[in-house]
């Protein structure tokens, strides 16, 4: 209920925007230089309307498909991603709110992805709280659509790491800057997973399972906190690096008072990097995270212990200049590597290495008139294996897709 | 802009757009002979869509909230069967507690299956002492409707109990009283008040609705009106799946192709074969049976390629695990049809697991596995010449 009624509230205020004429709106400067990819909820187009304390923005993306798994394909598949908006207002000094809200598949799912008030005692002491996106890698945050050249989110992101993950939750965050430097850090504990990670119809283990729990909002299944730090480091010409840590106890170990199991742990490292090469432009960015989980020993290894996999984009500008009108238009190549191993390890049976394995490398042309919007087209080449590393599965096909902030 | 870059855009996207929507660029099928799983050439629509249905629901993941267990083996049909082919050490299952035809003796102690695996809070099932026990790896399910549709009168025709014709092969059918939910074949013989049954290791199940409704009690702890008894207290419940679901599973096996064989008109496949007969290997690995009347019309009066008498046969004491199923020896097993045995590696993780339990790593490990009424034929391919042995080997490779 309160969701619906702070949705409503949400819409309510971008609507009445809406019957302004929109070329009033001013579209506001984002600094791009000093930014860490965790301040990635700010480092948005914001639109604002005058002296109001309250800006908007939202993205959207529409994709075509035609992808083909061992000979069998869906056909042409024209899919409207994702919609989405946000809301920031500056409600004193000192204190802001930001929301992002999410529609996806046509509205058949509404998610309050972020939607937190933030109050700054200093630029290395600000208090955040409410639906925080927890901070592990660094797509979780930083997962605008038309900041990336592909159409897809990254298989380790969203098929492993929940991306994207938020959660109720408090915290700590800050920034610092000296010459060439800049360092950030994250801290929240928040709501948490649940029993569903080992215990879904993927049949692995599979932490985006908790995301179908919109009660995690109101009640945590461990009664336990969920803890999450990141700390990034940013230096003008070597990049940035992030270092982060989610972890806690995922299983609902006790109800009413009974002790039903265990305490369960899962803990989440990750690794981040961003950069760009200064003389040819190219822009690579990636991340790599390992999960491990503590499951029952009356579990089959279906449900695996370890995991780990992440990406790696390449994007390359190959022309820079005037193109079909649009002044400062980009074209860029690209690649996406990607590798997942949902189940580390042997079986106990036959000391085999178990399956449940992906590869994919996914070239790239994207077309960017202006920053804010981007044209893409990629081609995937993917290979997956089941839990007992028969033949992998191949896939691959093109999608095409527009993604951009308005 | 101008016209000429125009057209070069023009034409560029022309380009793209032809590229995308070509399906030379996607991955293609595998070849139909490489592959154990697809339904029979010529369902009707109705029953392609039954097909359709109950290859989602083979696929079907259970968990908690759906009924898995409490006590299981595992979560989906598909992850014993994956591809339709035989299964891994990874999914054997072990059944325990009777070693001849009184029954089994450990019912009330978790038998006959061991569910060694539970949700948590419940404590899984281990073997109790004094309890004899085999390891089953899961078979390929292909081809079951033409075997289904074989009659009992063609059965015992195979059958030699007594070893009238002197060829050390006796073969007989796994005798049973059905359970109450099956109803049996209109031209079903009986005995003593008893039906041959035909699928499992052991022939111990009469058709596939039994064998499916079991695979769903015993191996995912999920109820249905045919067996609503919970593996864990014992007593029955709610039904977890649908009668539909089970009907539409039972279907989807019945009209599982069957394996084709490859490189027939290869010279050492057609000599392999000849050895075959020669060595009477198909004296029980019967090379062609019939099916009789079908209401599936592609199942009906058949003549298809399995590999089987679908009889008991005592293999040896090297086989005999002193476990056993309705009235078959624990030393007895039903001839395994070799249809699809060179496609077997595809679905056990590039390795061959043959036998009951997996235990031979290759075809000809399995065929010195053989003992007791298959000793003279196991003998015989001893003494074949190495390239002898080579052609058998490419010969059953090819099925
Ligand atoms: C834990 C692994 C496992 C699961 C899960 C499983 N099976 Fe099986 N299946 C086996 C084994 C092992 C056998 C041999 C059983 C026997 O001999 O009684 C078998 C036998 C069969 C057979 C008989 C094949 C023949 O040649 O006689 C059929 C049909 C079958 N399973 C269907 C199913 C269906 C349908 C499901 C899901 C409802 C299922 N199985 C789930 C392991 C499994
Ligand atoms: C007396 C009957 C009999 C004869 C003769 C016989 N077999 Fe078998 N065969 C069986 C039975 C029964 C099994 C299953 C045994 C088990 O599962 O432990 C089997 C299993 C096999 C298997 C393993 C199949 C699998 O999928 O696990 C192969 C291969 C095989 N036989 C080949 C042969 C060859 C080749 C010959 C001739 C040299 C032969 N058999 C002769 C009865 C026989």
């Amino acid at each position: 209920m309160k969701q619906i009624i702070t949705i409503i509230i949400i819409l309510a205020s971008t609507l009445s925007f809406a019957q302004v004429d929109s070329t009033l709106f001013k579209r506001q400067k984002t600094e791009t230089t000093q930014q860490l990819n965790m301040d990635a909820v700010y480092n948005r187009p914001f639109l604002s309307y005058g002296k109001l304390p309250v800006s908007v923005g939202g993205y959207a993306e529409v994709n075509w498909q035609h992808i083909s798994t061992d000979g069998i394909s869906e056909g042409h598949q024209f899919q409207m991603r994702r919609m989405t908006l946000f809301v920031a207002s500056t409600i004193s000094k000192r204190i802001k709110f930001l929301s992002e809200i999410e529609f996806e598949e046509g509205g058949k799912e509404i998610a309050i992805e972020f939607a937190s008030l933030d109050v700054e005692f200093q630029p290395l002491f600000n208090l955040r709280g409410g639906i925080i996106m927890n901070p592990i890698g660094a797509f979780n945050q930083n997962h605008d659509g038309p900041k990336w050249e592909f159409t897809d989110r990254p298989i380790s992101a969203t098929q492993m790491l929940p991306a994207t993950w938020s959660n109720a939750g408090f915290g700590l965050f800050g920034k610092n800057y000296q010459n060439d430097w800049m360092f950030g850090y994250e801290l929240y504990l928040s709501g948490s997973f649940d029993d569903a990670i080992i215990d879904n119809e993927e049949s692995k283990t599979f932490l985006p399972a908790s995301k179908n729990n919109t009660e995690r909002f109101e009640e945590s299944a461990s009664g336990t906190p969920l803890t999450t730090a990141k700390i990034a480091i940013r230096n003008k010409y070597f990049g940035e690096i992030g270092l982060s840590y989610m972890g806690g106890i995922y299983n609902t170990f006790q109800e009413d008072g009974i002790v039903l199991d265990g305490k369960r742990r899962l803990n989440v490292f990750a690794i981040d990097y961003t950069t760009t090469i200064p003389k040819t432009n190219t822009f690579i960015t990636g991340e790599w995270a390992w999960i491990n989980v503590d499951v029952p020993e009356t579990y089959s290894q279906q449900y695996g212990n370890k995991q780990y996999g992440g990406f790696l984009d390449i994007v390359h500008p190959v022309l820079k200049r005037k193109m079909l009108g649009w002044e400062h238009a980009v074209l860029n190549l690209a690649c996406r590597l990607e590798y997942v191993d949902w189940n580390v390890g042997t079986f106990k049976e036959t000391g085999g290495n178990i399956g449940e394995e992906i590869w994919s490398v996914m070239p790239a042309v994207s077309f960017r008139p202006t920053p804010q919007t981007v044209f893409r087209l990629n081609y995937r080449i993917q290979r997956q294996t089941d839990i007992l590393n028969n033949a992998p599965e191949k896939t691959g096909g093109f999608s095409f897709g527009i993604s951009s902030y308005f | 802009m101008n016209t000429k870059r125009l057209l070069t855009y023009t034409i560029l996207l022309f380009a793209i757009i032809a590229m995308v929507s070509c399906d030379k660029l996607l991955p293609a099928a595998p070849a139909n002979e490489e592959v154990l799983d697809g339904e029979i050439e010529g369902l009707a629509p109705e029953q392609h869509a039954q097909f359709l249905r109950g290859d989602e629901a083979f696929g079907e993941v259970f968990t908690s909230a759906k009924g898995l267990g409490p006590l299981f083996v595992t979560n989906s049909c598909v992850s014993c069967h994956a591809g339709d082919g035989k299964g891994h050490p990874f999914t054997t299952l072990t059944r325990f507690g009777q070693t001849d035809n009184t029954g089994n003796q450990f019912l009330n102690m978790g038998g006959p299956q061991l569910q060694h695996r539970a949700l948590t809070g419940y404590q899984p099932e281990s073997i109790p002492n004094g309890a004899t026990f085999s390891k089953f790896t899961p078979p390929a399910v292909t081809g079951l409707g033409f075997l289904q549709y074989v009659t009992d009168a063609d059965i015992l025709a195979m059958s030699d109990p007594n070893d009238a014709d002197g060829d050390g092969i006796s073969g007989v059918p796994n005798w049973i009283i059905l359970n109450d939910f099956v109803i049996p074949a209109l031209d079903a013989i009986t005995q003593n008040g008893m039906y041959i049954h035909r699928f499992g290791k052991k022939a111990a199940a009469y058709d596939l609705l039994d064998q499916t409704v079991g695979a769903y009690n015993q191996d995912m702890g999920i109820t249905s009106s045919y067996n609503p008894m919970d593996t864990h207290s014992g007593l029955s419940i709610d039904p977890e799946i649908s009668d539909n679901t089970v009907r539409d599973v039972v279907a989807y096996l019945q009209t599982l192709k069957a394996p084709a064989p490859r490189n027939q008109n290869d010279p050492q496949v057609i000599n392999g074969k000849s050895l075959f007969n020669q060595i009477n290997c198909a004296s029980c690995h019967k090379p062609k049976l019939t099916t009789s009347y079908s209401p599936v019309e592609v199942l009906s009066y058949k003549e298809f390629y399995p590999f089987t008498d679908l009889l008991l046969h005592d293999m040896g004491s090297g086989l005999d695990d002193g476990y056993t199923e309705g009235n078959a020896l624990s030393s007895e097993w039903r001839t395994t049809p070799l249809w699809g045995l060179g496609l077997s590696p595809s679905t056990q993780g590039g390795q061959y697991f043959l036998m009951h339990d997996g235990r031979a790593n290759s075809i000809e490990q399995a065929i010195l596995l053989h003992g007791g009424e298959a000793e003279n034929s196991k003998n015989q391919f001893l003494n074949l010449s190495e390239t002898e042995k080579a052609d058998l080997i490419k010969f059953l490779e090819s099925l």
